[in-house]
């Protein structure tokens, strides 16, 4: 094969195999498939660590159960944060529609202030659990817990560091094509997370009160 | 890569992106409060017993989720030409497979397990968490 090619190439300086089929396509046109593949391999994560949860849930050693743990008001607080910052993330879409610069920079940092709500009042709760000596070590239904509350988390604080970088890409290169797609990926990123905390709040804390 | 893209003009550059609108969002804002705060009213009085409790609150989370995926994500059949919906469909199948036999198979476990002191008080711990 190798020497047919250096044939060519021999026998025809021009001879190139550079793909041109790329010129068909914009760039980063297979970004948000791509990222939805991403998302997708992530909801697996979650799915194992739910699975996990679902397995362990009800193993005490003895130890305190959802029931004596869980402040639903907290929890209620914390999904409205959550759900608030859906919405105010859909306004910044609109606004990127529409293409204003600011408009979608004010309501970005706005999603970004009620992430980080979310945050701080998830970090009190772990905080207050741990305080209570209900850590991850107390039990298997506690280490299932932090592990699957925690993970999300965390991935609200990566989201928090991307958007604080996208506020500053907007701020330095505006509305252009890039910058788009990632307010499109973030964009899902972002409503991603809220889905999953719908399973967290409904398996984990509603059902954990149930028992 | 970035120069092949730049002498074309910038119209045809833009990568399609669903169109959202308002509508949109509030309509799946206002859905999704309703669907929240039924479930957290639901267990927080208890005005029904915890079977029937159960059964609506994990109903009203599959609705919510769905809700979500459209009004939020822009979901549909037809997006990314039908690719986005088809891993989607594949993530479903693995995580309910996945999630069906975990539970299944550790329930079998644990009670073919020689019973140990503190079990004795949670023999049905497993099933009652989903």
């Amino acid at each position: 094969m190798t020497t047919v090619t250096a044939d060519h190439k021999a026998g025809d300086g021009t001879f190139d195999f550079y793909p041109t089929e790329e010129h068909h396509h914009p760039e980063g046109h297979s970004t948000m498939l791509g990222f939805w593949i991403y998302l997708m391999s992530d909801c697996l994560i979650f799915a194992i660590l739910f699975a996990c949860y679902a397995v362990l849930g009800g193993n005490y050693a003895a130890g305190p159960a959802p029931k004596d743990l869980f402040d639903l008001n907290l929890i209620a607080i914390n999904t409205a944060m959550l759900l608030f910052s859906s919405i105010t993330y859909g306004f910044a879409l609109l606004q990127m529609q529409k293409g204003s610069v600011k408009g979608t920079q004010l309501w970005l940092a706005i999603t970004g202030l009620f992430g980080l709500a979310f945050l701080a009042i998830e970090i009190y709760e772990f905080q207050h659990l741990i305080h209570l000596g209900a850590t991850p070590q107390r039990s298997a239904f506690l280490s299932a817990f932090f592990t699957l509350v925690g993970t999300h988390g965390l991935h609200v604080t990566f989201g928090l560091i991307w958007l604080v970088t996208l506020l500053v890409q907007l701020n330095k290169h505006g509305l252009v094509a890039a910058n788009k797609r990632r307010v499109m990926c973030l964009s899902m990123f972002w409503h991603f997370l809220d889905v999953i905390w719908i399973g967290v709040f409904t398996v984990v804390y509603l059902m954990g009160v149930l028992q | 890569m970035s120069h092949d893209t730049h002498h074309d003009g910038h119209g045809h550059n833009e990568i399609e992106m669903p169109h959202a609108t308002m509508r949109d969002y509030v309509i799946g804002f206002i859905l999704a409060v309703i669907l929240t705060v039924i479930p957290f009213w639901l267990v927080m009085n208890r005005p029904l017993e915890t079977g029937p409790t159960v059964a609506i609150i994990a109903i009203f989370a599959v609705v919510q989720v769905v809700v979500h995926m459209v009004y939020f994500l822009h979901m549909s059949p037809k997006s990314e030409g039908g690719w986005s919906f088809t891993t989607l469909i594949f993530t479903l199948i693995v995580v309910v497979i996945m999630l069906a036999g975990s539970l299944w198979v550790m329930s079998h476990l644990h009670s073919n397990m020689m019973p140990m002191a503190h079990d004795a008080a949670e023999p049905a711990a497993i099933g009652q968490v989903i």
